[in-house]
């Protein structure tokens, strides 16, 4: 294994002994800003639509059901377990599948279904982000593979940004094995520099405060 | 310079279409940069940039005791960590893991690493064949090419271009609409994710502290080609590492900011392992292939490690004048521009292309906006130092010691630079007014001169230098 060749060439590159502590570490450089709710939540139902994501404040979970069965317009969706989704009765809606725990299942289902929808553990103010961390209760597929994406967030899990993610799980990985930032619809601009949407992710995305 | 790499530069010079496209593309990058990181829309950003840059330092200054950190922390999640030395031991390990877990299928998300071992080329020499998924990734692939650029591979194809390519390499009926073009790509590239065993990565970043692996895609294939296949292996070089999850507070402001102008990519994926008990989706098994492939051979000299701090936003590419008119293709290696023009020369030896750290006019916009601070001038500097001593003695290098001894002693003697200067005028041939001289005058258009003066345009001769203007003035102003 050439593990140790390339440890002990790095060790005599830096002049270091194998096992040496590193001098300390610069502290890490976390800001995080005061911002009340009411700001927290403009700003990142602002941030979402200047991605051209689409929003929707709504005053209660009944309005937000709505919102969704709007959305749907009939289509069917598949919904993750998060018990908020069920608590909005978005899960009791008659198109959408839910209560999926099996993988193979789950991605025959998300190959071919226009909508997924999901909560968010947490949700940035700046840049506009969902925070998703897989689990039983979210699946990483459903955010993914169909091309309409619905996420549905309590307003208390709205936070100001990177930095205060950050201090609230300074170690992701002692929670999930994934942890995923979604800051807009899917794009890219790979042929002349044309902003074209949903390339691989969904193309449309709409984000719900409740 | 070599005869290849003064032809590749002729050739992209000659493409008009093509230096426009290129410099559309990059200008547009670089305003979306300068925009992001204004103080007034961003105020923090020359305190997030020296963090980044003692982060980075401590961390290459101390790389073995955070490469065994990460590995601790990748295996206590179930991770397994590779090490290789070069691209051979990498297609080893692939190629055999490919075998033993029956996983012939392979997608890839975009990543510099494996480009950099020429991965795709040697696994389909075991019949293996990797499908790029990131669209200009598909495209240069489809195309048989190589990146044009760190962050927009395809940057030098027209819509025409990808038509063509499209028809010829997936049959489809000629498209020209590049949003259809995509939903094409989209459709085609779905299949190969839904039927991939392995999926391929690189990392921008590997958090030590976590054990983890961080993508940062816009398009979402990253995501799909670390959750659909049952093993993901990230490939990324050693030099990759922060130390803390915290720490990406201010490496992904960074590096978004700077390559694309977007305040966050679409998707930022932080993967530390295969999925865990409960978890619905993810891959079964999870490996981090960590590569040398020439970067030890940097960390000795403490002033050139700092080539080592890249994290590969290619704003350096953007701003650069060089780089804006000779293109991707013209660098000798996959790694183009200044950062390419520094590590190239440290990677693959000082001789593989000596006129390399010389195709910089030094002007220091790399440096100016690297979000880690690399001294990119100064290395080329002290490349161009070696490449110097390397190449000693032959007699071109005498012919320009005595052009400069020259052109020094002509300096030192302002009476006599101004006579040659007068002489110089006496013979300048009369240019068409607005337009500058693309070669010597006659007589001293000859040799090593006439070589020199190929490659260059000269403004005019101004009828009168700029000394006789000051006495004319000076004379003037005492009336």
């Amino acid at each position: 294994m050439p593990r140790e060749p390339i440890l002990n060439a790095v060790r005599s590159a830096l002049g270091r002994r194998a096992g040496q502590a590193p001098p300390p570490l610069p502290p890490a450089r976390i800001v995080v800003p005061e911002m009340d709710l009411e700001t927290r939540i403009e700003r990142l139902l602002a941030s979402v639509s200047a991605l051209a994501g689409r929003t929707c404040r709504a005053g209660s979970r009944e309005a937000a059901r709505e919102y969704v069965a709007g959305v749907l317009d009939g289509r069917p969706a598949v919904a993750s377990n998060a018990p908020f989704l069920s608590a909005c009765g978005i899960t009791a809606l008659p198109q959408v599948r839910s209560g999926i725990h099996n993988r193979e299942e789950l991605r025959q289902i998300c190959a071919t279904i226009p909508v997924g929808i999901t909560s968010a553990d947490y949700a940035l103010a700046d840049p506009g982000s969902l925070v998703m961390l897989s689990g039983p209760e979210e699946a990483r597929m459903i955010s993914l593979l169909p091309p309409v994406h619905i996420a549905v967030v309590p307003s208390d899990r709205v936070i100001t940004g990177l930095d205060e993610l950050f201090s609230l799980l300074p170690n992701p990985a002692g929670i999930s094995s994934s942890l995923v930032l979604i800051t807009g619809p899917s794009r890219t601009a790979d042929i002349e520099q044309i902003l074209v949407r949903g390339v691989h992710g969904p193309g449309e995305l709409h984000v719900v405060v409740v | 310079m070599s005869v290849q790499f003064d032809e590749k530069i002729r050739k992209t010079l000659a493409d008009a279409k093509l230096e426009l496209a290129v410099y559309t593309a990059t200008g547009r990058l670089a305003t979306g940069r300068r925009q992001t990181v204004a103080p007034e829309v961003f105020p923090q950003y020359e305190e997030l940039r020296t963090q980044a840059s003692a982060i980075k330092k401590h961390t290459i200054d101390n790389l073995d005791y955070y490469l065994e950190q990460l590995q601790t922390n990748v295996e206590a999640h179930g991770g397994k960590v590779v090490y290789c030395r070069d691209s051979a031991e990498v297609v080893d390990f692939v190629v055999k893991l490919a075998r033993e877990k029956n996983a012939p299928n392979i997608v890839k998300s975009k990543s510099m690493a494996t480009e950099e071992l020429d991965l795709n080329e040697h696994l389909k020499e075991h019949g293996l064949e990797p499908v790029e998924t990131d669209l200009g990734e598909f495209l240069v692939q489809l195309a048989g090419q190589r990146p044009y650029h760190i962050v927009g591979p395809s940057m030098h194809m027209t819509r025409y271009d990808v038509a063509e390519l499209f028809t010829r390499h997936l049959g489809v009926e000629r498209e020209t609409d590049p949003p259809k073009q995509t939903m094409i790509a989209r459709r085609v590239l779905r299949e190969k994710f839904l039927k991939a065993d392995i999926g391929i990565s690189g990392a921008n970043f590997l958090v030590a502290d976590s054990g983890a692996v961080v993508l940062v895609t816009n398009e979402g294939n990253a995501r799909l080609t670390t959750t659909l296949p049952r093993i993901h292996i990230a490939i990324a070089g050693i030099e990759k590492l922060i130390p803390r999850a915290q720490d990406l507070a201010v490496f992904l402001n960074l590096l978004s900011r700077s390559s694309t102008g977007q305040l966050l990519t679409v998707y930022t994926s932080f993967l530390s392992g295969p999925r865990r008990a409960g978890e619905i989706d993810g891959p079964d098994e999870f490996y981090v292939v960590l590569i040398d492939n020439g970067r030890t051979r940097l960390l000795p000299d403490e002033g050139k490690r700092q080539s080592l701090h890249c994290i590969r936003c290619g704003a350096c590419l953007n701003i650069c004048p060089v780089y804006r008119k000779i293109g991707g293709h013209s660098f000798p290696w996959i790694y183009s521009g200044p950062i390419g023009a520094i590590i190239t020369p440290q990677f693959l030896g000082i001789t593989h292309e000596p006129a390399l750290p010389f195709a910089s006019s030094l002007c220091g916009a790399c440096s100016e906006v690297c979000p880690v601070k690399i001294d990119i001038p100064k290395i080329l500097l002290e490349l161009r130092a070696e490449v110097n001593q390397a190449t000693a003695s032959t007699t071109p290098k005498r012919l320009e010691r005595l052009g400069f001894r020259l052109w020094s002693w002509l300096m030192r003697h302002p009476r006599i630079y101004e006579w040659a200067g007068l002489a110089a005028n006496g013979v300048a041939p009369e240019a068409e007014p607005g337009k500058w001289l693309s070669g010597l005058p006659g007589l001293l258009n000859v040799g090593p001169a006439k070589a020199w003066a190929s490659g260059r345009d000269l403004p005019p001769a101004p009828g009168r230098s700029f000394r006789a203007m000051w006495r004319a003035r000076s004379r003037s102003a005492s009336r």
